[in-house]
């Protein structure tokens, strides 16, 4: 009996060719709690289907039943690897609710620490991605650029990953003169890491080989699924909440959208280093153009939430973080419904999927970079 | 039967020979160990083991030990005595080779004609342990791992056997000795064109053989489970890596041999016994290069993997031996 | 064949470079340290467990157990009780109990008290052999360490 091809659609292949895998929820990768059913023939994808919900801590329901302002850890909670545009994103939509001004100071500094978020974001998911791919050193390296802006964010926000730092009307402590200096030797010492990572993983030609053409998303796909971040921008899509939709104040600094050409692994990858860069740039900027003046506005100590709908949406690490409140006039919210981006870029993984070979699903699905507990909430 | 150690032949010499074989294959696990954990710390920019012993020299022997003491534990359904006589069945044979190693111009335990193939035949044994290994586990995982490496050890013998023929060519013989003694002038490596291509061409397929980073899909199958020995454990584990660790001893000292001229070189008067100290530290220095390796390339992907056999070093391995007839015939 | 020669010779630079990035790793210091041999100092705004802090003329606790923070607290860790001594109009903390184990560390506490009664310390490595020793009484922690607190947060 002759064997069919691999590409031969799922429905017609011989069931009895085609075997079961479990990829989780226990991960080798550092994703979380995913669980992916596979069929596999042989080393061929024929269906994928995610299972999530392992990690699901009801933060939305917590919202519901708590004071607005006893959600703010929640937030950091959401996302951890890179929590602060998530408490941006919530801070800003109850300012905007209740009409309370932040005052600019504070406007740089919230810049200043999602910015260095999200380099520290991207410098894990870089790690993290080359431990998929069995590169052992690159990881460790990463970590080690990561140490001085977790040092900062530490002497921030006092905590190393789980900031809860942001406040409605500001922020909580103050960038002084000596902060401001060790976020300038930051910046320069990972502007010169760059070359690094270019000579050990960018030229490589194994890296090359096992990104290049791997999952391709097509702007088509992404749009039906709703993929934002750098998963939609690696497709050749330039959206990014920060320019089409500037929140904060964004719409002072100068700095580029990097795109993709194909929507394969290497340019997803290859956004996210530009993005780095791209968030040094804004960083710099921010510190040098800082105004003087208070950080955390005069706010009443109660703030309750007039009755209406309100939406506010943030560019994080993973995509676009949009929070929607829907208030009665307590301080309570009604409903609060948080969109996480992984959430949209894992339900492409479904038809993205099928028909490809078992170590390509591993890179795309590093590619991705998925935070399960985001997901889940 | 040509002896090295002085003063000794017949069985006691023979008892001799094998008790300083064996106690060097574990000697030399236990140390290529520590070095790998070590060079892994520091090219990570860490330390490696501190704790046991000065800078975790002693780490090793523990772990040793602990895996001794470990139970084994094999589940229901194996393939009876076949699970068990895998690990085994990969370490034993590859202690052989070191038999027939020329070390040294009097440290070489036994010279046979046909050397070289001798010291191919008991690698191969890796493969078809591996093989075993994977399927008599009744998982299905470690069989698809076994499978994959039985392609790529297939594969990657091709190569090994053309770069090594080509050195046969030029220097006419099989035997080590023969071989190590031919490069008297210079090392072959620096003397023919097409040999040091062979010795590039060696040295990969040699890692590729070995199962190292960055053809490791069999072993480090992150993507899966442990691959071929994830069934296995304690002393059974140990023996594996003892046999990984020694195979790719056994690689070095045959590139050693064959193409880095053996015993030869650093020109100091050290003598019939004491140019092994050569010896060891080319083959060395070859291990610290396969280590390298391992910590700074990602996978490659196994379709990859034997693409590149089939399609770039067979045909050069092959235009390789072919450049180095006709130049052995003008 | 052309393409073929060249893949063949920039796979091989790239790889060559690479091992030459890491050989530069291993030849320079390591950057890690050998904890808990040698350990490292918090940064100066890391969030400990909060502690009652005191004021710096007169060394008394600044605490006056109005238990805004234990209404603010968003985990509802903190149950205060205090009392009116002798000749004080103000109140004065009896117990301040902190459930650890339930606390974010998000600093509502210290931010909301209207008397900067409460700080961060700078305690890590806080590891205990049962939920009840998470517990802490702040109060009884201040007792025991003499010397005076007067970090607060800027506002």
């Amino acid at each position: 009996m002759s064997e069919p091809a691999p590409h031969t659609p799922a429905a017609t292949r011989p069931i009895h060719y085609r075997y079961f895998m479990n990829l989780g929820p226990q991960h080798p990768s550092t994703h979380g709690v995913l669980r992916v059913v596979i069929g596999l023939y042989g080393e061929y994808v024929l269906s994928i289907e995610p299972v999530i919900g392992y990690g699901h801590r009801m933060h939305e329901k917590m919202a519901q039943s708590r004071q607005w302002h006893a959600f703010l850890p929640n937030t950091s909670r959401m996302d951890y690897a890179c929590c602060l545009p998530h408490q941006q994103c919530y801070v800003s939509l109850i300012e905007q609710h209740a009409g309370i001004n932040v005052p600019p100071r504070a406007e740089y500094i919230r810049v200043i620490t999602v910015e260095l978020n999200r380099i520290v974001s991207h410098l894990l998911w870089l790690g993290a991605f080359l431990l998929d791919l069995g590169a052992f050193t690159p990881i460790l390296y990463c970590f080690d650029d990561r140490e001085q802006a977790l040092d900062i964010l530490e002497h921030l926000t006092g905590a190393r990953i789980t900031h809860c730092f942001f406040r409605v009307g500001g922020v909580l402590a103050d960038i002084d003169e000596a902060c401001a200096e060790r976020i300038r030797s930051f910046i320069a010492r990972l502007r010169s890491r760059f070359a690094v990572y270019q000579k050990l993983v960018t030229d490589n030609i194994i890296f090359i080989k096992r990104t290049r053409g791997i999952g391709i998303i097509t702007p088509d796909m992404a749009r039906r699924y709703g993929a934002t971040g750098p998963v939609l921008r690696g497709s050749g899509i330039a959206y990014d909440v920060r320019r089409q939709q500037p929140y904060s104040v964004y719409r002072e600094f100068d700095f580029d959208i990097p795109t993709g050409t194909t929507g394969d692994c290497f340019d997803r990858y290859a956004v996210r280093v530009e993005e780095m860069r791209q968030s040094l740039r804004i960083i710099e900027q921010a510190l040098d153009r800082m105004p003087e003046g208070s950080i955390r506005a005069d706010v009443p100590r109660r703030i309750p939430l007039h009755a209406g709908h309100r939406s506010f949406s943030v560019e994080g690490a993973r995509g676009e973080i949009t929070y929607y409140l829907v208030a009665d006039g307590s301080d309570i919210p009604y409903r609060l419904k948080v969109r996480s981006p992984c959430f949209s870029n894992l339900s492409l993984l479904q038809e993205l999927g099928e028909g490809m070979l078992f170590a390509d699903l591993i890179a795309t699905l590093g590619s991705l970079d998925l935070v399960i507990p985001e997901i889940d909430r | 039967m040509e002896t090295i150690i002085t003063g000794t032949s017949g069985i006691l010499g023979m008892a001799a020979v094998a008790a300083v074989i064996i106690g060097f294959v574990f000697v030399n696990a236990t140390a290529l160990g520590y070095i790998e954990r070590k060079l892994c710390g520091h090219f990570q920019r860490r330390l490696g083991p501190m704790e046991v012993g000065w800078h975790g020299i002693l780490q090793m022997p523990v772990d040793g030990i602990k895996l001794i003491a470990k139970q084994l534990i094999a589940p229901r359904n194996v393939a009876g005595i076949l699970f068990y006589l895998s690990p085994l069945l990969a370490l034993a044979p590859v202690a052989l080779p070191l038999l027939v190693m020329p070390f040294a111009p009097r440290l070489q335990a036994l010279d046979l004609e046909t050397g070289l193939v001798f010291v191919l035949a008991m690698m191969s044994f890796n493969t078809f342990a591996v093989f075993l290994a994977g399927w008599s586990s009744n998982n299905n995982y470690s069989m698809i791992g076994a499978l994959r490496s039985v392609a790529q050890n297939i594969s990657y013998e091709i190569p090994i056997l053309l770069s090594l023929l080509t050195v046969v060519f030029l220097a006419r013989s099989l035997s080590l000795r023969h071989l190590v003694q031919v490069q008297e002038p210079l090392w072959f490596f620096l003397q023919h064109p097409s040999a040091a291509i062979a010795f590039i061409i060696f040295f990969i397929a040699a890692i590729a053989e070995t199962n190292r980073s960055p053809f490791d899909l069999p072993e480090a199958e992150s993507e899966l489970t442990a691959g071929f020995h994830t069934e296995y454990g304690g002393i059974a584990f140990a023996l594996f890596m003892i046999a990984e660790y020694t195979c790719m001893f056994i690689n070095c000292c045959l590139a050693t041999a064959v193409f880095l001229g053996g015993w030869q070189g650093l020109w100091l008067p050290l003598g019939a016994y004491g140019s092994g100290l050569v010896f060891l530290i080319k083959a060395y220095a070859l291990m610290f290069v396969i280590i390298w390796c391992r910590w700074t390339f990602p996978r490659v992907r196994f379709d990859q993997l034997m693409n590149f056999s089939w399609k770039y070093l067979i045909p050069i391995g092959l235009g390789n031996f072919v450049l180095a007839a006709l130049m052995t015939k003008i | 064949m052309k393409t073929y020669v060249r893949e063949i010779l920039s796979g091989a630079a790239s790889l060559v470079s690479g091992l030459g990035v890491t050989l530069q790793a291993l030849l320079s210091r390591p950057v890690t340290v050998p904890y808990p041999r040698k350990k490292i100092a918090m940064q100066p705004g890391y969030r400990g467990h909060p502690v009652l802090t005191r004021d710096f003329a007169t060394g008394i606790l600044r605490c006056i157990a109005c238990g805004t923070c234990s209404r603010m607290c968003p985990s509802r860790c903190i149950s205060v009780t205090g009392t009116q001594r002798n000749g004080e109009r103000r109140k004065s903390p009896q117990t301040f109990v902190l459930d650890f184990s339930r606390c974010s560390l998000c600093g509502t506490c210290v931010e909301v008290c209207p008397v900067s009664g409460l700080a961060f310390s700078h305690t890590c490595g806080m590891a205990v052999r049962s939920r009840a020793a998470c517990v802490l009484d702040l109060v009884k922690l201040a007792e025991e360490s003499s010397c005076t607190n007067t970090v607060c947060l800027q506002k």
